[in-house]
């Protein structure tokens, strides 16, 4: 399995694979139940809950809207405070900028901060055609790089990996990164995480240019946030010389007061804890203290395209909690590689397709890879109504139209192989806008009713394969209403 | 009261025997039920599949044909949602769309009064006990739409307890969807068919004789996967069952 998501094939094909892996469904089923579970319970403790996510609904809402502002204050900010700040409007250009940076202090080795932006754009892989070495060091990031596997969860990279295999995948690799696992190592999590720390704090002590993401950049001081759990993020933060920042222009919020609101949601959200155990804030740089040098890289890579969608841009809210991962039944039982993205599950299904347009086989799958059963909507801590946004790349899959690429308006051609599914559909229309139709149909199905097969030919499979098909009555409703006229005949 | 049975195009082709269910539950409770035989379909697998503007037109003819009523009620959350939910969803897109008003003051009278059979039972008529009889054992899920869009509760439950016939069984992982989705069903079939087994697998679990749910659509999908895993479990509407009495019950 390669680093990157290029070529994957499209999700329904995908997620087959997946279904069939018993020890993957395994895997999935029991992570996501469990913290299912201590979410829902980490929820309920707060009697205003839903007040908070209104309110970091509107924070977000309001800072999307005037993001131009915002993002020219961070700036200035940020450049008071004794950073630089770059502006990269897509991956290409945010890997270029970082590499350079990178070269520039002559190092050949980085160490990172678990990223969704850097991940997004591919900057490990960019930086190794350079010649620089990207080392992760997050424990999931650390299991996933390490068995040159990719990330199936927002949160949880490692997700779909139980202790056994992170076992094996330590003692085969580590020693090829550094230092090697230790002898007799079992697969208890103490021990694995002992393993991690010992094979990490070498990085941490040597490296002298440190790489991470943000969960929030506060516009009116420049100040820059990273939640974690394991303490990873601050040893990167805080012990390189440089530090070099890649966050999504949409990771604004105008001011501290804000992050109260978000401090609160994203910890239960993501990992059910009421508080996070590190929370790591730094503006500029500060002589004697942390890194001397620091560099922040405005990521856009489509989030202006999407932003001017008036129906999806609210996907822009997203603070990555993946709390809509692990309540989706799609998701946990397709695992999040069938998603061909770093963004897996319900918000990758609708980040994805407008942060990388629907052209590709995946892309436009991906609206589709949904029973809109709304758990994740529920569950979602900024009330992104992902259904809702499902339904409206699903009509611009089938429907193109205008969208937004590169800053131009462009008018997309309906996407191919729905040809089949449109004439059905405009055909269903028809008999539906005429009763008469439809009754001559319902007819036609009750008389030759011994005749219908068990098990349908063709794409009828898709339904017959695993489900018997439902018997049809001798007569449909509306004959037996006038029949009986609506029952008062007494006719049965 | 005029009030309107809207079967839904599922109920009326291939299941009329919940429409009849219907018909005998609201008659019993003393409402007389009207069936406008041009109704058809209420447009929601194609707005769900992203032909929105192809169900406008369909949308149009609902609030035609059921206009006039003082409620209309649908044994389908579903159905209910779609109407209730996103009709006002299509007009305010429409109007973002530059055309105007027209759609959403054609669609405005009918979203509120549409109900959802076992909320017009409890939330309308104020009932708990229907006098219903049907002596077998009962487990219960909550479809998706009829939760989450319509926001249910526990209506359909408390519908079910004031039987007093045998207890109803709690099912395991009620909330978690079936995985019919309407096309989603047939889109992605594998991952459809594993949740409809697990929903199975769970429903048996409760050792129950029969699955009840407000949802037609929802149990053909949950009854095919039963009847191809051979559990000897059946579907049955709840409609169906809160219509059965001890003169005249239903299987």
């Amino acid at each position: 399995m390669s680093g990157t998501f290029v070529g994957m094939p499209a999700f329904p094909e995908a997620a087959r694979e997946a279904v069939r892996d018993a020890t993957l469904r395994g895997n999935l089923r029991h992570a996501t139940h469990t913290i299912r579970a201590k979410r829902a319970k980490a929820v309920a403790e707060v009697p205003d809950w839903d007040r908070l996510r209104e309110a970091g609904r509107r924070i977000k809402d309001h800072t999307l809207r005037h993001l131009d502002r915002y993002l020219e204050q961070l700036e200035a900010s940020v450049t008071a405070a004794g950073g630089t700040v770059h502006w990269a409007a897509d991956a290409d250009e945010a890997n270029r900028i970082v590499a350079d940076l990178v070269k520039a202090t002559g190092e050949s080795e980085v160490v990172k901060v678990k990223s969704m932006a850097t991940q997004e754009t591919g900057l490990n892989e960019a930086l190794e055609a350079e010649g620089i070495r990207a080392y992760e060091t997050d424990l999931a990031e650390l299991i996933v790089q390490l068995g040159r596997d990719r990330p199936s969860h927002i949160l949880v990279p490692a997700i779909h990996r139980n202790r056994g295999e992170i076992r094996d995948i330590f003692r085969r690799e580590m020693g090829a990164w550094g230092r090697p696992a230790p002898d007799g190592l079992t697969d208890t999590p103490a021990e694995l995480a002992e393993a991690a720390r010992l094979h990490l704090r070498e990085k941490f002590l040597r490296a002298k240019v440190g790489i991470s993401g943000a969960n929030f950049m506060v516009a009116e001081t420049g100040t820059l946030v990273v939640v974690e759990s394991e303490g990873n993020g601050r040893m990167c933060l805080t012990l390189p010389e440089t530090l070099i920042s890649v966050v999504g222009i949409e990771k604004i919020v105008p001011t501290w007061r804000d992050l109260e609101v978000f401090l609160q949601t994203l910890p239960r959200s993501s990992t059910a804890e009421r508080m996070n155990p590190y929370t790591s804030t730094w503006t500029g740089t500060t002589d004697g203290d942390g890194p001397r040098a620091f560099h922040l890289v405005l990521l856009d890579n489509g989030r202006t395209d999407t932003l001017a969608d008036e129906v999806g841009r609210q996907a822009l809210r997203c603070i990555r909690c993946s709390a809509c991962l692990n309540v989706c039944p799609v998701y946990e039982r397709a695992g999040g590689h069938a998603y061909g993205s770093v963004y897996p599950g319900p918000i990758g299904a609708i980040l994805s397709p407008q942060l990388r347009g629907t052209g590709s086989e995946i892309d436009a799958s991906l609206p589709y890879a949904s029973s809109l059963c709304g758990a994740c909507y529920e569950v979602c801590p900024v009330a992104i109504d992902i259904p809702e946004v499902l339904v409206h790349l699903r009509e611009r899959v089938v429907e193109g139209g205008q969208v937004t690429s590169r800053g131009d308006k462009v008018v997309l051609k309906p996407a191919k192989g729905h040809a089949a599914e449109r004439a059905a559909m405009r055909a269903a229309r028809w008999a539906f806008s005429r009763p008469g139709a439809l009754r001559t149909g319902q007819r036609l199905a009750s008389r030759t009713r011994r005749l219908h097969p068990r098990t349908l030919p063709g794409p009828g499979r898709a339904w017959s394969g695993t489900r018997d098909l439902p018997e049809v009555p001798a007569e449909p409703f509306r004959d037996w209403w006038l029949r009986t006229n609506g029952g008062k005949d007494g006719a049965k | 009261m005029r009030v309107a049975l809207f079967l839904t195009c599922v109920n009326d082709t291939l299941y009329p025997d919940t429409g009849r269910a219907v018909v005998k539950l609201l008659t019993r409770l003393g409402v007389e039920v009207d069936f406008p035989t041009a109704q058809t379909c209420c447009g929601q697998a194609h707005y769900n599949t992203g032909y929105r503007h192809e169900a406008e037109p369909l949308a149009r003819h609902f609030s035609d044909v059921f206009g006039g009523y003082d409620a209309i009620v649908t044994p389908s959350g579903s159905c209910g949602a779609m109407v209730r939910e996103l009709y006002p969803r299509m007009g305010e897109r429409a109007r973002a769309e530059g055309r105007g008003d027209s759609l959403a003051a054609t669609l405005a009278p009918v979203v509120p009064r549409t109900y959802e059979l076992t909320e017009f039972l409890v939330d309308v008529l104020g009932v708990t006990d229907v006098g219903a009889y049907y002596p077998h054992r009962v487990t219960y899920h909550p479809t998706c739409h009829g939760l989450r869009s319509l926001g249910l509760g526990d209506p359909p439950l408390r519908l079910l307890r004031a039987g007093g016939w045998p207890a109803l069984a709690e099912l395991p992982a009620a909330d978690d969807c079936c995985g019919f989705g309407g096309t989603f069903a047939l889109k992605n079939a594998d991952v459809s068919a594993a949740m409809g087994a697990d929903k199975v697998r769970n429903a048996v679990s409760t050792g129950a004789e029969v699955l009840c749910a407000a949802d037609n659509s929802c149990l053909m999908h949950i009854g095919g996967t039963m009847a191809r895993l051979r559990t000897g479990m059946r579907p049955v509407h709840i409609a169906e069952i809160l219509a059965s009495t001890k003169e005249d019950s239903a299987v």
